[in-house]
């Protein structure tokens, strides 16, 4: 006699909803792993979520949990600040480039440094998504956007930023790794990355970070499977996907 | 062992990620729209009875619009 | 490249092109809504005129590269919306403070905090009553027109260095996005030595200059107030107003901005009905136009001020004139967007007393 099964199980701390991400936007995976991870762990009821300024503004709508919304860039200092007053919560930000690598970057930087317990989910697709598709510090050399329309070009505006071989320099980094979400071997390995991160805050080990490639299909002008593509053969070729840093690594053999 | 889809038509937002996915090839741009506008997908039905279970469509979809079943045998069942 | 005799833009890209007028050199901005069009525009715009364009890390690196463009006497501008120019209020304050000119754009929306993305008028007391540490005032120009966002940003840069002080553009969201024909026009007769016998470019020949707003010593901070104060009383000479139908108007209707221009179409109306309403629309908020109220008031007539915020002008205008009258006041909630009909009422009822 055969039963039929579900396959597939979406977590109930993910809010069963339509969002208001654009067709082919991989926030809503980089959400979904963040709601497996944390349900997996047995941490759903224990988690403290600092929005930030982005398209993932919203994310509080999406993901069930107790939620703060920080200024733009503020983040791992709100985070901080929340880690400090309940240290036995599991406290993360979930942030996109322009948020925390722009103007963010002091408040990561010294996160990360003073290794607060706290975990970053940090989404980048190369522009600034919610203001309208403009240059940010992972906007690639030649890519155009609305603030450089020409192309970025090196001796204007800089290389653009590798954040998480940054992270992993600092002292008080545990675990840092970035991933990508564009085909499903990926996937899997963002979900291990995303689990292990927060398991690393659970051991109180220090800062731990997942940096996750993602499509900006609307700003990059593009369908979502061109964007899907782009992630492949432009952004993991300059941000190449792998861990940076594992506190608790064992050594191979 | 029989496997099946079900694509929830006023989740998808057409962007065609499920489509390069599926080990199969059974997904498709369906020509109906839903209340938003968007161009849902689809299996058809005759294509069904191909898919493998593996749910990868459902792992790549970022609105979670995909929920794949699939039959196993009961405890003492015969084959 | 000629210039056009008219074009048909957004208030943003207005300013954009006034700026470009004027002769600024250098930008400095930051991606917030609903004011991009200005960074986009001016990210092709002003490096073709051979002028420098940066986008910041953030709205607080953008004032403190203003601080430091300006510093060295040329024409520098920012721009931003109001969480942003919260985060900017510190070097505005330094601004003032080392009398550094600078344009400071500001296409306000709702607050308070993250607010909304729509028009609002809630960054008065912020432009005005100084939204940075310190006694200091910047000059305020509030346009109501696409037109009056490309000449008052040209006004700007030209009272900045007449009074080497920062003038503060004040916009809303509807100013910024809508869009208007502009006759364009480009200035003439600059002063090609403007900000060069006080700017930093090396001490070469001469002694060095310093730009700062640290006064330690016995006295010396009191002497500065008291120069920054006699600056102000010398603004007063640029106060700048429209008036609108008020010689044998009952009652006054005080509004600025796009509130203003609003606001004056419904006086229109209401006088084509017999009644006998006027409009007076402040053009500096600072200077403020104290003076044109009090008379207004003297000759009797009652005033109504109009506002897309919780109200804020209307304790100036209640200032102006608290020696023979008061102001009624009607909130347009900042969130929902104005129409000349939300005023109707208001004025009826205030003309009836």
């Amino acid at each position: 006699m055969t039963q039929e099964i579900r396959v597939t199980n979406y977590p109930e701390v993910l809010t069963d909803r339509a969002s208001h991400y654009c067709p082919g936007c991989q926030h809503g995976t980089a959400h979904r792993l963040v709601a497996e991870a944390l349900t997996d762990l047995g941490l759903v009821d224990k988690t403290i979520l600092i929005g930030s300024i982005g398209c993932s503004v919203f994310i509080y709508n999406y993901l069930t949990l107790d939620a703060i919304e920080s200024p733009h860039g503020r983040a791992p200092a709100v985070a901080t600040g929340v880690k400090r007053a309940r240290p036995d919560k599991i406290v993360f930000t979930y942030q996109g480039d322009g948020d925390l690598a722009s103007i963010g970057m002091a408040e990561i930087m010294h996160c990360a440094n003073r290794g607060e317990n706290i975990t970053t989910i940090f989404v980048n697709n190369t522009v600034y998504g919610m203001t309208g598709g403009q240059m940010a510090p992972t906007t690639l050399v030649g890519q155009k956007t609305t603030t450089c329309p020409g192309g970025r070009c090196r001796e204007n505006e800089g290389m653009p930023i590798r954040m998480t071989e940054i992270i992993a320099s600092l002292g008080g980094v545990a675990f840092a790794e970035r991933v990508a979400v564009n085909n499903v071997k990926n996937i899997m390995k963002a979900r291990k990355a995303v689990t292990k991160a927060f398991e690393y805050q659970t051991k109180g080990v220090g800062f731990s970070f997942v940096e996750v490639l993602a499509t900006c299909p609307t700003n990059w002008r593009m369908t979502p499977l061109q964007a899907n593509k782009r992630v492949e053969t432009e952004m993991i070729p300059y941000f190449p996907l792998g861990n940076y840093k594992d506190v608790l690594a064992k050594e191979e053999k | 062992m029989p496997s099946r889809v079900e694509f929830r038509e006023d989740r998808c937002k057409g962007c065609l990620l499920c489509t390069e996915v599926c080990p199969t090839g059974i997904i498709q741009q369906s020509s109906r729209f839903n209340q938003k506008g968007y161009k849902v997908t689809e299996i058809t039905p005759d294509m069904m009875s191909q898919c493998k279970g593996c749910a990868f469509c459902a792992m790549m979809c970022p609105d979670y619009a995909i929920n794949v079943y699939t039959t196993k045998q009961a405890k003492g069942g015969k084959k | 490249m000629s210039t056009p005799e008219r074009i048909f833009v957004k208030g943003n890209e207005a300013i954009s092109r006034g700026a470009l007028a004027a002769g600024m050199k250098c930008f400095f901005g930051y991606p917030i809504t609903p004011q991009n069009d200005i960074p986009e525009f001016l990210s092709q715009a002003l490096p073709d005129a051979g002028g420098q364009f940066v986008q910041a890390e953030s709205e607080v690196a953008a004032a403190n590269m203003l601080l430091g463009a300006a510093a060295c006497g040329i024409r520098a501008m920012t721009s931003s919306s109001s969480p942003g120019m919260s985060l900017k209020q510190e070097a505005i304050s330094y601004m003032a403070g080392s009398e550094i000119p600078g344009v400071i754009v500001n296409v306000s929306r709702g607050g308070p905090g993250l607010g909304d993305i729509g028009p609002s008028q809630g960054d008065y007391f912020q432009s005005v009553k100084g939204g940075g540490h310190g006694d200091y005032k910047l000059l305020v120009l509030a346009p109501g027109t696409v037109q009056e966002a490309y000449d008052l940003t040209i006004k700007a840069f030209d009272l900045a260095f007449k009074y080497r002080n920062p003038v503060l553009v004040l916009a809303d969201a509807i100013i910024g996005q809508m869009k208007e024909p502009v006759v364009p026009w480009v200035p003439e007769n600059r002063d090609p030595e403007e900000g060069q016998a006080w700017g930093l470019q090396g001490a070469k020949g001469r002694d060095p200059r310093l730009l700062k707003s640290l006064f330690l010593d016995d006295g010396a901070l009191a002497g500065q107030n008291l120069k920054l104060q006699a600056k102000y009383q010398a603004m007063q000479a640029e106060v700048d107003q429209e008036m609108f139908l008020t010689d044998d108007a009952d009652l006054i209707v005080v509004a600025y901005g796009s509130i203003g221009r609003i606001a004056k179409s419904t006086v229109r109306k209401l006088r084509a009905q017999g009644k006998k309403v006027g409009l007076v629309r402040p053009i500096t908020l600072f200077p403020f136009p104290a003076d044109v109220l009090l008379k207004l008031a003297k000759e009797g007539k009652r005033f109504l001020t109009i506002e897309h915020n919780m109200g804020q002008m209307v304790e100036d205008v209640r200032l102006s004139i608290r020696t023979v009258a008061d102001s009624a006041l009607h909130c347009q909630l900042p969130g929902n967007l104005p129409t000349p009909d939300d005023f109707e009422e208001p004025i009826l009822k205030a003309l009836e007393g």
